[in-house]
């Protein structure tokens, strides 16, 4: 029998679970994450993988993790630093030990720890008993054994018991954090219902896991993380790829229009076209063209014929896609196109985060060529931003630039299932009446009207070459050409008639103002907030909208005396808010690939303090 | 048009060639065989079966390429090489219409290519007409990939070293269910090769050997000269043995997998030994033998429809597709958006 173990109360927690790429440990940290989720805990989350799908077994490239930071309150991140490790091997072990926090937890599965995989993962000695490890809480557990001893008697092939191991990994982890395992069991039986042996096998070992933390003498303490507060609702767990797609069906559903989406496959954005694939009975069409090119190109058609056309992309996609983003800009047919930022140049970490292409958003492309550009700020704001995006295209007649990036992409978070009120009005005025139609004629937005293959009596004509003002034939005119490009040129400013204002948390004028843009938003929020503990006076603006800025921009700017500009990459932002509003800011840039940490931002606001004597 | 087209309810609407040009000046050269494909498809367009504001002219850049502007129906100037991929947007987003791609050599086989096989590849349905000059004309004058080996042009002044592409062959290859040729100084039978691609339902592709009179002049004046053409072009006609000569006294016979030319003349050979054309034809072989013709020393240049099969198009299988899962799940609704999964509930 064993001791009844005492129950400590934490606020929130950092869970980091690593192993081989084939090891399951994506399916491991999600499972996780759905029965957080579902005890009501707020959430983030964040996997790591390598580009490899297979790298060989137990080596250091090979080595996938997935990040869950939870907690009873408001959180913003996935978390900087693991409490808790969980380490199905030494590989795992070894390159996820220097982001973890002094004393935290180490769980390792003990069994994977052999002369083998400790060479694989260049260790010259076993840690686990070298005494390396000293400073941190380690558990060791021979999750694969106990697995295997668990599962004696079943019938299915050894390679298969030992595939189970993650879920006795799972188990063990359900009972040492509280949580049901009720939700992984439904799971388990729905995943493999045409495979019983595989779900009793699955099943076995999460018990095993779970029952193997009440019993053994490893463990004295379990610990708990308290419901949330969070606003009343339904929810759904979604990443920042899921979310974009539903975002785009709501689109469509708001508006009426059939959604279409031209999408070649490419790393991180994938999911997104996969998602949408799904939604068949949304009408929606997703076209897997034969390269980034067709993507966009069929989107065009797809939009001048009607739908509301989207494309999808990360940054080599982007780079071919910007042709036809002028023929887009030329023609005035909404479209939207999601880049969703890797690291770059060229094919740079196709896995990894960056928000490097924000330059390119704005002003990559030939000729005077402006769009609105906007960008999502966490993986449930990708939904929010999609409408947005949707809304703006088709009001403004215009290709709108949406930008995520791996880190929200791949990232999760819950989010409040909205109801049909809650979402934006996107009214669609197809061109119907004959009677003075012009192609290039305009509404007070400067918008031209859409008119339709299909309607009698608008047939008309339209492309790449510059067009005569309202009439959209071919014009060479000098003065045509000034005129239609500075019409295109307002065209676009008008949309900040049209954007929230750029409103500042905190203090309203003072010394110091962060600004951010997208997904760094939630490492220098919560970053602020935990500064504001300690005392400090501080301010936040973030920017959802980069092209065309709030309106109030300039004057939010003006308010204070200095600027902390923190993205990822070598200041972008930074250069464009010096060269539009003529205000130097102070740069603060990581470009490793990684998100910024909230202690890193924190760190360079305390800097930029004095430290401990700027409260 | 004789009927009052302001009355949609008229269901036959009778159109004469005159209704599909639009009011643009036309802006080729003098003497561009593109003049005459302009008119033999708006000679052809009333026999389409189409409403006017159904029909839709895609196009990239170049010469060709200008021709959307010179129909009256929808139009869309697209970029270089990419009007299949946009012509394929406009179709699936709205399979009424009927769609077209004006291109040509340059445009769909160099810097389109990849759009072009995979239109032929799915089977889309699109009416391609390829204006092949062989020869970039818009750009002044530089090879195309469809100039013979050893072209001189001002990109190659001592001549090519790189083999062209068989324009046929490649949409044949690509999976084109609808593969014909045709020549800009044939009216009539261009005029008939644009009205069967428009009845026809999948991936249409029509080559038409169209001269540039300034910068490949005569590039096809064997097979359109009077004296010449009865003995350089053979005319492609179902049913039909293969034969030609301005007494159609030559023809093709079959010898295996190798294609001879036969006199009928001299007694040996007569039409029962002729190879009878076939459409139809399931098997492929057939097809790539017409086609290698314009490769080979001195067989004659076939025109007409070389091959015409039926096989699902793209647009309706997904289509279909959209209609199955509807069946199966029931419309979408922002209910179903969001209620599928893991989701819970906060009070």
């Amino acid at each position: 029998m064993s001791k009844e173990k005492e129950v400590v109360v934490l606020d929130e927690v950092t869970v980091r679970f690593a192993g081989d790429s084939g090891d399951g440990m994506q399916l491991t940290g999600s499972q996780f994450t759905d029965t957080t989720a579902a005890v009501g805990n707020d959430l983030s989350t964040l996997p790591d993988f390598p580009a490899e799908i297979r790298a060989p077994a137990g080596s250091l490239s090979g080595v996938s993790g997935f990040q869950l930071h939870f907690s009873s309150s408001d959180i913003q991140t996935p978390g900087d630093s693991p409490d808790v490790l969980v380490a199905m091997n030494p590989a795992a072990l070894k390159v996820n030990l220097k982001d973890m926090k002094s004393n935290g937890t180490i769980l390792v599965n003990s069994s994977a720890f052999d002369t083998k995989n400790l060479k694989l993962a260049k260790y010259d000695s076993n840690p686990l008993e070298d005494g390396s490890l000293q400073g941190y809480q380690l558990i060791s557990v021979p999750i694969t054994q106990l697995t295997m001893g668990a599962l004696e008697g079943l019938d299915i092939s050894l390679k298969e018991k030992e595939r189970c191991k993650n879920f006795f990994a799972l188990g063990l982890m359900y009972w040492l954090y509280n949580r049901p395992i009720e939700g992984s069991s439904k799971w388990i039986e729905t995943k493999f219902a045409k495979k019983p042996l595989i779900v009793e096998a699955n099943k076995k070992a999460l018990k095993a896991g779970y029952y193997y933390g009440e019993h053994t003498e490893l463990f004295t303490t379990r610990y708990d993380v308290h419901k949330a507060k969070l606003p009343k609702g339904h929810y759904r767990n979604v990443s920042g790829n899921e979310a974009v797609a539903l975002g785009f069906v709501s689109a469509s559903l708001r508006s009426g229009l059939p959604l279409f989406l031209g999408s070649y496959p490419i790393t991180p954005a994938s999911e997104i076209l996969q998602e949408l694939s799904k939604y068949k009975n949304f009408g929606v069409k997703t076209f897997q063209a034969e390269d980034e090119i067709a993507g966009i190109c069929s989107a065009i058609g797809a939009s001048f014929a009607g739908n509301l056309a989207i494309t999808t992309t990360s940054g080599p996609g982007l780079s071919l896609k910007t042709e036809a983003m002028g023929l887009a800009v030329i023609t005035e047919l909404p479209l939207v196109i999601v880049n969703v930022q890797r690291g770059g140049p060229s094919t740079g970490l196709p896995t990894k985060t960056e928000q490097s292409d924000l330059l390119m958003a704005l002003y990559g492309r030939h000729g005077e060529a402006p769009l609105p550009v906007l960008a999502a700020s966490s993986p449930a704001d990708c939904f929010w931003m999609s409408l947005e995006a949707a809304r703006i295209a088709i009001k403004y007649m215009t290709p709108v630039i949406l930008l995520t990036n791996g880190y929200i992409a791949l990232g999760s978070e819950p989010l409040r299932i909205p109801s049909i009120d809650d979402l934006p009005e996107i009214p669609v005025n197809f061109r119907k009446d004959p009677e003075g139609f012009q192609p290039y004629m305009r509404d007070e937005n400067l918008a031209r009207p859409w008119a339709i293959p299909g309607t009698p009596g608008l047939e008309h004509r339209i492309g790449g070459l510059e067009k005569k003002h309202i009439y959209g034939n071919i014009s060479y005119e000098p003065e045509n050409h000034a005129l239609m490009t500075k019409i295109r040129d307002e065209k676009i400013k008008n949309v900040q008639k049209d954007i929230p204002l750029l409103e500042v948390e905190g203090e309203k004028t003072g010394d110091l103002l962060v600004l951010s843009w997208g997904s760094t938003y939630g490492p220098v929020k919560e970053a602020m907030r935990r500064l504001k503990k300690k005392g400090y006076k501080l301010s936040l603006a973030h920017l959802k909208y980069l092209n065309p800025f709030p309106a109030n921009t300039a004057d939010v700017l003006k308010s204070f005396k200095r600027i902390l500009v923190p993205e990822l990459n070598l200041g972008q932002l930074a250069r464009v808010i010096r060269s539009e509003f003529l205000i130097d800011v102070i740069q603060y840039n990581k470009v490793q690939g990684q998100p910024i940490k909230t202690s890193e931002v924190e760190g360079k606001i305390l800097e930029l303090l004095g430290g401990e004597n700027g409260k | 048009m004789e009927n009052n087209i302001k009355n949609n309810e008229v269901a036959e609407v009778k159109y004469t060639a005159k209704d599909f040009a639009s009011d643009q000046d036309v802006k080729w050269c003098p003497g561009c065989g593109d003049y005459s494909i302009l008119a033999q498809v708006q000679r052809s367009s009333p026999d389409f079966g189409e409403k006017l504001e159904n029909i839709v002219w895609v196009s990239g850049i170049g010469c060709s390429s200008r021709f959307p502007y010179y129909m009256s129906t929808y139009g869309f100037h697209g970029i270089h090489g990419r009007a299949a991929a946009i012509a394929t947007g406009v179709k699936l987003a709205n399979p009424k219409l009927q769609v077209w791609v004006a291109t040509g050599d340059g445009d769909m086989l160099s810097i389109g290519g990849n759009h072009f096989i995979h239109a032929c590849r799915k089977n889309v349905n699109l009416k391609i007409i390829m204006f092949n000059n062989k020869i970039y004309g818009l750009t002044k004058g530089q090879y195309s990939p469809t100039s013979e080996l050893g072209k001189v042009s001002k990109t190659s002044p001592y001549g090519t070293v790189d083999w062209p592409f068989n324009s046929i062959k490649l949409a044949a290859g690509s999976g084109a269910t609808f593969v014909a040729r045709s020549i800009d100084r044939e009216p009539k039978h261009l005029q008939e090769m644009i009205t069967r691609a428009s009845k026809h339902n999948g991936a249409a592709f029509i080559e038409v050997y169209q001269n540039c009179p300034i910068f490949n002049d005569g590039a096809h004046a064997h097979l359109t000269e009077k004296d010449v053409k009865h003995d350089n072009v053979i005319v492609m006609e179902h049913g039909k043995p293969l034969l030609f000569g301005k007494n159609k006294d030559k023809g093709i016979r079959l010898d295996g997998l190798n294609p001879e030319i036969i006199d009928l003349s001299d007694g040996k050979w007569s039409v029962n030994d002729v190879w009878v054309h076939d459409e139809l034809d399931d098997n492929p072989t057939r097809v790539f033998l017409l086609a290698r013709f314009s490769d080979l020393q001195g067989f004659p240049i076939p025109i007409g429809v070389f091959r015409q099969f039926n096989k699902a198009t793209y647009n309706d299988n997904v289509e279909e597709q959209i209609k199955l899962i509807k069946q199966k799940k029931g419309e979408g609704t922002l209910e179903k958006l969001f209620y599928t999964g893991n989701t819970w509930e906060v009070s």
